[in-house]
C-alpha cells in the first residue's frame, strides 16, 4: 500500500516547500467557496451559534461529512451518531494518506501529525504528483491545505451570518443547497456498471433504515457498508466467473 | 452569537476526533499492518454508496419541489460537468417552485 521511497535523497520540510504549496493553493480556494457558505447556512438553521459552526469548520475540516452529520443534527445531539457519521464520512482518508506515506514517514513529531490534518483531496492528489515527480518536500501540503482551511472558515462565518440575514425559516427553499451539494458531489462518483448493484443496495438499506430510525445517522453508515460488502461480493463473483 | 453549548462543543470534538482518526490513522495502520486486499476493495465502494444513502432518503423524504431540484441539479452536472453550478441550478428551481406554489 505504501510507496517505497525509491531515491536517497531525504525527505525535507521547508519555508521553500510551503510557499510552493501556497502558490498552488488559489484554484481550490475558489472551487471550495460555495461549500463553505452551504455548511454555514445549514449550520445556522441547525441552531449553531456563529462561534459554534465556526468551531466546527476549524476542528472537522471536512465539508462532505459536516454536511452530513448537520443532516441529522437532532435536540439533543446526538453525539455518538455525529460522531461516527464523520468518520464513516471521510473512510476515504483512510486510503489516501498511506500513499503519501513516503513524506510522512519522514516527517517527526508534531509536523508529521499536523500535516496529517491539512490533507484534503485536492491538495492529497498535488501531493501524489509531487512525489511522483520527484519533488521530496512535505511542507508543501502543508502550504496548499492551510489557507483553505482559512477560508473554509470564513466561508463558514459568511454563510451563517447570511442565513441569519435572510431569516430563513425551517422549510425554506435555500436549504436545499445542502441536499444539492450532496447530489453535485454524488454524480462524478459513479465509476460505471459495477456501481448499479451496491449503489441500489445503499440505497434500499438506507431507505429501511431510516424508516425503523428515523431522526438518526445510521441509515447512512448502514448504507455504506451494505453497498461495500455488494461491490466485494460482486467483484469475488465476478473473479470467480472470469 | 457566541454561544457554546456543552452538548453541541462535545458532538464538534467527537465529529473532529472521528474525521482526524480517519485521515491519521489510515496512514498510521496501513504502515503497520498491510491491508487485505478485500478490505481495499469494501472501502473503495464506501464513498458512493455513503452518498447514496444520504441522499435518497432525503429526496424521497421531499416533495415535488425537492423531487424538480433533484432532477435539475443532476440535469447540470450532466451538462456541465461541474459540482458548483448544481448547487445554484437546483436550489434556483426549489426556490422558484417555493415562490410559485405559495
Amino acid at each position: 500500500m505504501s510507496v517505497s521511497a525509491t531515491t536517497t535523497s531525504p525527505v525535507l520540510f521547508t519555508r521553500d516547500g510551503f510557499m510552493r504549496g501556497l502558490r498552488a493553493s488559489p484554484p481550490l480556494l475558489i472551487g471550495g467557496l460555495p461549500f463553505g457558505l452551504v455548511t454555514g447556512l445549514t449550520a445556522g438553521a441547525h441552531g449553531l451559534s456563529l462561534l459554534e459552526a465556526g468551531l466546527m469548520s476549524a476542528l472537522v475540516f471536512a465539508g462532505s461529512a459536516q454536511l452530513i452529520a448537520l443532516g441529522v443534527w437532532t435536540a439533543p445531539v446526538p453525539v455518538a451518531t455525529v460522531s461516527l457519521a464523520s468518520l464513516t464520512g471521510n473512510l476515504r482518508f483512510m486510503l489516501m494518506g498511506p500513499l503519501l506515506a513516503t513524506w510522512f514517514d519522514a516527517l517527526r513529531g508534531w509536523r508529521r501529525w499536523l500535516t496529517l490534518f491539512f490533507m484534503i483531496d485536492h491538495n492529497w492528489a498535488m501531493a501524489l504528483k509531487e512525489i511522483e515527480a520527484g519533488r521530496r518536500d512535505a511542507a508543501f501540503l502543508l502550504g496548499s491545505g492551510m489557507p483553505v482551511w482559512g477560508v473554509w472558515i470564513l466561508t463558514t462565518l459568511i454563510g451563517h451570518l447570511s442565513g441569519s440575514l435572510v431569516a430563513a425559516g425551517p422549510g425554506h427553499p435555500l436549504f436545499f443547497a445542502a441536499l444539492a451539494t450532496f447530489i453535485a458531489l454524488l454524480a462524478p462518483m459513479w465509476r460505471g456498471r459495477g456501481d448499479l448493484l451496491p449503489w441500489l443496495a445503499a440505497a434500499a438499506v438506507a431507505l429501511g433504515v431510516s424508516r425503523l430510525m428515523p431522526g438518526t445517522a445510521w441509515h447512512i453508515v448502514a448504507g455504506a457498508l451494505a453497498g461495500g460488502f455488494t461491490g466485494l461480493l460482486c467483484e469475488q463473483a465476478k473473479g470467480r466467473s472470469a | 452569537m457566541t454561544a457554546l453549548h456543552g452538548p453541541t462543543v462535545l458532538a464538534i470534538l467527537g465529529m473532529g476526533a472521528g474525521t482526524f482518526a480517519t485521515r491519521a490513522g489510515g496512514y498510521w495502520l496501513f504502515s503497520r499492518v498491510r491491508p487485505a486486499p478485500w478490505v481495499s476493495t469494501l472501502l473503495s465502494y464506501v464513498p458512493g454508496c455513503l452518498f447514496v444513502s444520504y441522499v435518497v432518503p432525503a429526496v424521497l423524504a421531499g416533495g415535488i419541489k425537492e423531487w424538480v431540484g433533484t432532477a435539475v441539479a443532476l440535469v447540470t452536472v450532466r451538462l456541465t460537468g461541474s459540482v458548483i453550478w448544481p448547487i445554484f441550478t437546483g436550489t434556483a428551481a426549489v426556490w422558484l417552485l417555493w415562490v410559485l406554489l405559495r
